[in-house]
């Protein structure tokens, strides 16, 4: 491993023409015995004379780079199975609301169907699966990516400990206000203390609760029969709608402000998600 | 935990870590309209599959008193063609065929002759409204032991007067809620609602609930265009509650 490094450190290096162990390349363009007869050869032996001269001459003005690596301070922030789920999730969450609209669009209302109150015209631009039967295949189909990666994710947040630096928990309720006055009326940057700061948290414990609700009400919508427990547990059928419609309000209320977070964040927090390294993290330890 | 890494560490950890992630690129062929079709439609597949699987032959939909019954002015009529196609009341009969032992025609008086269920159960549609009625009829699997259907066989397909079809796994059928409904709110079946006879199971989706029937079959063997007529264009088949 560490010889692999050097290695590259040297490549690297010769590239850049700023080291001193890399005039070897230049070296070997040069002929060792230049043919005498031909003019061309001549000329190729006097160019390759004088790019060893000016190469010497820079690597003699040049302070001797050292071999001391550039360090940077990183955290691996997001393992795979965090990155993985991540990512499923997100077109998951994407292919259900926008076919779940579709679906709503068949019936939208929370009331009797007669007589029937529209509550909201959604645009059919908005939606996805082209009528109710196309929306539902979809439904049903991501329904299971999205129940997969968030039973998933639950799981590994649990096992591996992991969950510790995204939970929201009674303790980071006093970070809350100070760091919404940050984002919201320019308030004094609160200092960061770890990954996640107490906002975030909320943010993602809460979008975690959206997941739960709507996958839970999902099934009672799905099979009211079979899980009539369930059911009875949201109040009934007709609550159990409005429950899962809910949740879907919640992910629309998390998904923009995320996303202009990530945006204001830069590249460097948004690549994080996608490799896992998080390069010069704000917080210390 | 912060590490300190050489810069070009840190790209090569970061590169390696983001192929790492590359196969969650594969749910990009949901993109392609061509390919997605046939996905989706293998999704509600397994989703039908794992239905079978979580069905509960012998649990009961949720029955309900009379007071929670919705007004009969209330009960939606839904039809896919015509409200009322003219079904000739006088002369009907339920074609009975496939694996039965007694194949044939019979008349509704044969039917309302074998013990009569009443029930109060949530008719719920596919839209996602619903509604509580009163239903009134013989039970299918009560109707099967007077033809002598194979049991054992997998599917009843039903086909009606207005050519709406449909296609019902046997565990749904011969569930003991599951009816030839030929009366609603204590009166016989009007034309809108299916007279003289229609399905009525609690623990089906409306769409499933052919109306005006004309023929049953008993049979192992469900053609392609053959499942339903919602079915055909992208209904889940299973359909169930």
């Amino acid at each position: 491993m560490a010889d692999e490094k050097r290695e590259d450190k040297n490549a690297d290096n010769s590239q850049h023409n700023n080291g001193e162990v890399h005039d070897d390349g230049k070296n070997q363009a040069v002929p060792p015995e230049p043919a005498p007869d031909t003019t061309a050869g001549a000329v190729e032996a006097t160019i390759a004379k004088i790019e060893m001269v000016a190469a010497q001459a820079e690597s003699d003005e040049a302070p001797a780079e050292t071999d001391e690596p550039e360090f940077v301070r990183a955290a691996y922030e997001h393992p795979l199975a965090i990155r993985i789920t991540h990512w499923v999730n997100a077109v998951s969450l994407f292919v259900m609301v926008t076919s779940g609209l579709r679906i709503f669009r068949a019936f939208p209302s929370f009331g009797p169907k007669i007589p029937e109150k529209i509550l909201l015209d959604i645009p059919k631009s908005l939606t996805l699966g082209g009528w109710l039967g196309g929306a539902l295949q979809w439904h049903f189909t991501f329904m299971w990516f999205f129940a997969g990666s968030g039973i998933f994710y639950a799981v590994y947040q649990i096992m591996s400990g992991h969950y510790r630096t995204m939970l929201f928990t009674p303790r980071d309720i006093p970070g809350v206000w100070p760091m919404a006055r940050h984002y919201f009326f320019f308030g004094p940057k609160p200092p960061a203390t770890g990954q996640y700061n107490p906002l975030q948290k909320l943010a993602y414990t809460s979008a975690i609760g959206f997941g739960a609700l709507s996958l839970l009400t999902g099934i009672v919508l799905y099979k009211p029969t079979q899980f009539s427990w369930l059911a009875f547990l949201f109040g009934g059928f007709h609550l159990t709608r409005v429950w899962h419609f809910a949740a879907m309000c919640g992910f629309l209320a998390f998904i923009p402000g995320h996303l202009i977070m990530v945006a204001l964040h830069g590249w460097s927090n948004f690549y994080s998600m996608l490799s896992g390294w998080k390069r010069e993290p704000e917080y210390q330890e | 935990m912060i590490a300190r890494l050489e810069d070009k560490e840190l790209k090569r950890q970061s590169r390696r870590q983001l192929l790492k992630l590359a196969p969650v690129a594969a749910l990009g062929v949901f993109a392609f309209p061509k390919v997605s079709d046939r996905l989706v439609a293998t999704g509600v597949r397994f989703s039908d599959w794992a239905s079978g699987e979580l069905f509960r032959s012998q649990h009961t939909a949720q029955t309900f008193s009379n007071s929670a019954v919705v007004p009969f002015s209330q009960f939606p009529y839904n039809y896919y063609d015509v409200l009322d196609p003219q079904v000739d009341l006088e002369k009907w009969t339920l074609t009975v065929e496939g694996d039965v032992q007694h194949p044939g025609e019979y008349t509704l008086a044969q039917i309302q002759a074998l013990p009569k269920i009443n029930q109060n159960t949530r008719h719920v549609c596919v839209e996602g409204w619903d509604v509580i009625g009163a239903f009134g009829g013989t039970r299918i699997s009560d109707f099967f032991k007077l033809i002598g259907a194979n049991s054992r066989a997998r599917f009843l397909e039903v086909e009606c007067v207005d050519d709406y079809y449909e296609s019902i796994d046997m565990a749904s059928a011969q569930h003991p809620q599951s009816l030839f409904c030929y009366e609603m709110y204590g009166q016989p079946l009007d034309r809108g609602h299916g007279a003289p006879l229609r399905l009525q199971m609690p623990t089906k989706l409306g769409y499933k609930q052919a109306k005006y029937l004309d023929t049953i079959r008993v049979t192992n063997v469900l053609k392609s265009g053959k499942r339903g007529y919602w079915e055909d264009q992208g209904y889940s088949w299973f359909g169930g509650l």
